[in-house]
């Protein structure tokens, strides 16, 4: 299972990582792939720590677990750095992927000498030209596919306008911006 | 050939049930397997299915209004976890001695308490001597193509038993994952229209179903309880032939995995299973003869064939994902050394209680099984045969 890819979304509650792993697993599965996507469930609300994890592959999966060492990990929230382990088990020839504005130093300092790629994404920034609003997943969501190479950025985008239009079926207004978006974030995931 | 999809467990039971459509649906939500009759409610909204629901004040009365409808003559069907389940208790055994065959979707969840709403196998293994068929899945495919196979064997003439359809709650409940379903037509086809002998509400044959039953019958009745179960194993491997002809997925009592010339095994049941495959073929790479045993079938349970597949084996280890307290084994253990004692199997076996109350199992864990299973090979008596597997010390 060489070609196997493993991904652990850290979020707040509310801040849509779990939707965020599903979507992903959905533009995957779009693609041919093979995908797992699920929530660790606990006793979730508003603000607090929440994972989500994503399995992507050629072949069939058969593991049912949690995962441990993941080959790419999503920091939704950078507050987030101070309290959960995020980077434990993370592959150093993988990479972490972290919603912030801080400076490439600081993100570094705060990830426990972890070895392997940092990248960042102002994905408050992104949310607020695009929607007017704060949802940090969207920007997320296509910074993970971006740095993992999952699949190609036109490929991606083409799949998320159906998605979108199913997810949004009720309102269809903001699929415009959320496409935007997506575009926007490709852009502007940065290596640190 | 079939629709490629990605689908939840849940989502899986609640499509399956969509393509059923029973007469009948009587539910009440409880966590893990809420969403089935939520979903399930949408596609009687929808007008999707024409089925019945109700939409009961608890599980005693979802199963009482499964009970009343088969017992009328129509097809019902229900979903449930742990303590639902424990609530149904009462009438899970009335359903099974009136010989209704009921189905039922059962997302496992510890039974409180204290409360917890993960997985375990604690909720199915208390209604274990009921007189239900219980089949387990891996995957949120088998949960699927169980349910699809679940009335055809229920419903047989030799059989008429309740079924349910176990599957591991959040882990494939609430996972999306590939699946390839069958098309509607094709579903409709193969579970074909309920015609049941004797129905209440035949108005040429007036019938009392459930009446007081005393010494001078009741231990005949639960005999044929039994001999029902024992006939139940030829009509699900029938009926689960007739589906791999129509699917190509091969359902068998249980699925031997990689057993040709394995020395060290695992038995095991639901999710856990799969997490032991992607183990197996690691140790395999290895050249390590390792290989496992997926219970599919565990009532009615296939004493002498799993006694048959394991004579070969040096030594095996029996998972449960749910602590009898006995101090003595879990179910499925009691099960598997009782049946290879009585076949004569001499194998030495231990028992490992695991993934009590949504405790994630990992490979790491289950290669630590079979890495065990190095020196329980060559023991006549094993010390310590009742173990624990992800315990903190």
């Amino acid at each position: 299972m060489s070609n196997l890819i493993e991904i652990r979304w850290h979020g707040r509650g509310g801040q849509g990582a779990k939707t965020a792993s599903l979507l992903l697993a959905d533009a995957a599965f779009n693609t041919g792939k093979y995908i797992q996507g699920f929530p660790e469930y606990g006793p979730e609300r508003m603000g607090a720590p929440i994972t989500a994890y994503n399995r992507i592959s050629d072949t069939p999966i058969t593991v049912h677990s949690n995962i441990y060492e993941p080959d790419y990990v999503v920091v939704v929230d950078d507050t987030l750095l101070d309290c959960v382990d995020v980077t434990a088990g993370l592959k150093p020839e993988g990479a972490i992927i972290i919603n912030s504005t801080k400076d490439g130093e600081e993100l570094r300092k705060s990830l426990k000498g972890y070895t392997g790629n940092v990248y960042k994404i102002d994905a408050r920034k992104v949310s607020m030209e695009t929607l007017g609003k704060y949802f940090p997943n969207t920007p997320m969501l296509a910074a993970v596919v971006k740095v993992s190479g999952i699949m190609t950025d036109e490929a991606f985008l083409e799949d998320m306008i159906g998605s979108f239009k199913h997810k949004f079926a009720k309102k269809p207004e903001v699929i415009d911006g959320n496409m935007k978006a997506l575009e926007m974030a490709l852009k502007e995931v940065t290596k640190v | 050939m079939g629709i490629r999809e990605r689908l939840s467990g849940n989502e899986a039971a609640a499509i399956a049930m969509k393509q059923i459509n029973p007469d009948v649906v009587a539910a009440f939500p409880i966590t893990p397997s809420t969403e089935i009759p939520q979903y399930f409610s949408t596609f009687v909204s929808n007008g999707q299915v024409d089925t019945e629901f109700v939409a009961v004040e608890s599980e005693h009365s979802a199963m009482s209004a499964c009970i009343g409808a088969e017992a009328a003559g129509a097809r019902a069907m229900t979903a449930t976890s742990a303590n639902g389940l424990s609530l149904m208790w009462e009438m899970i055994y009335i359903a099974s001695s009136l010989r209704l065959p009921i189905v039922l979707s059962l997302v496992n969840r510890a039974v409180s308490g204290p409360l917890n709403i993960h997985n375990d196998h604690s909720d199915a293994m208390g209604v274990r001597d009921a007189g239900w068929i219980m089949l387990f899945s891996e995957s949120n495919q088998e949960a699927y193509d169980n349910l699809l196979m679940a009335h055809r064997i229920a419903e047989h003439k030799d059989v008429l038993l309740p079924l349910m359809v176990c599957q591991d709650g959040f882990i494939t409940s609430h996972s999306i994952e590939n699946i390839e379903l069958l098309e509607d037509d094709k579903v409709k086809a193969f579970v074909g229209e309920y015609h049941p002998e004797h129905y209440l509400l035949n108005e040429k044959e007036p019938i009392a179903i459930g009446p007081l039953d005393l010494q001078a019958y009741l231990f005949e009745h639960k005999a044929q309880q039994g001999n029902a179960m024992k006939a139940a194993k030829k009509v699900i491997a029938e009926v689960s032939k007739e589906f791999e002809a129509l699917t190509g997925r091969k359902y068998e009592f249980f699925e031997s995995y990689k057993m040709e010339d394995a020395e060290r095994v695992i038995v095991c049941m639901n999710s856990t299973a799969g997490t032991t495959k992607a183990v197996v073929d690691e140790l395999r790479e290895k050249g390590e003869k390792v290989g496992l045993i997926k219970v599919r079938m565990f009532r009615p349970f296939p004493a002498e064939e799993i006694a048959e597949a394991l004579k070969g084996a040096k030594a095996v280890a029996v998972l449960d994902k749910s602590d009898s307290l006995n101090g003595a084994g879990g179910a499925l253990f009691e099960d598997v050394v009782s049946a290879m004692y009585t076949n004569n199997i001499h194998v030495p076996t231990v028992n490992y209680v695991y993934g009590i109350g949504g405790r994630d199992t990992t490979t790491k864990e289950i290669n630590s099984v079979y890495s065990d299973l190095n020196s329980v090979v060559g023991n006549d008596k094993v010390e310590n045969p009742y173990r624990y597997l992800g315990l903190r010390g």
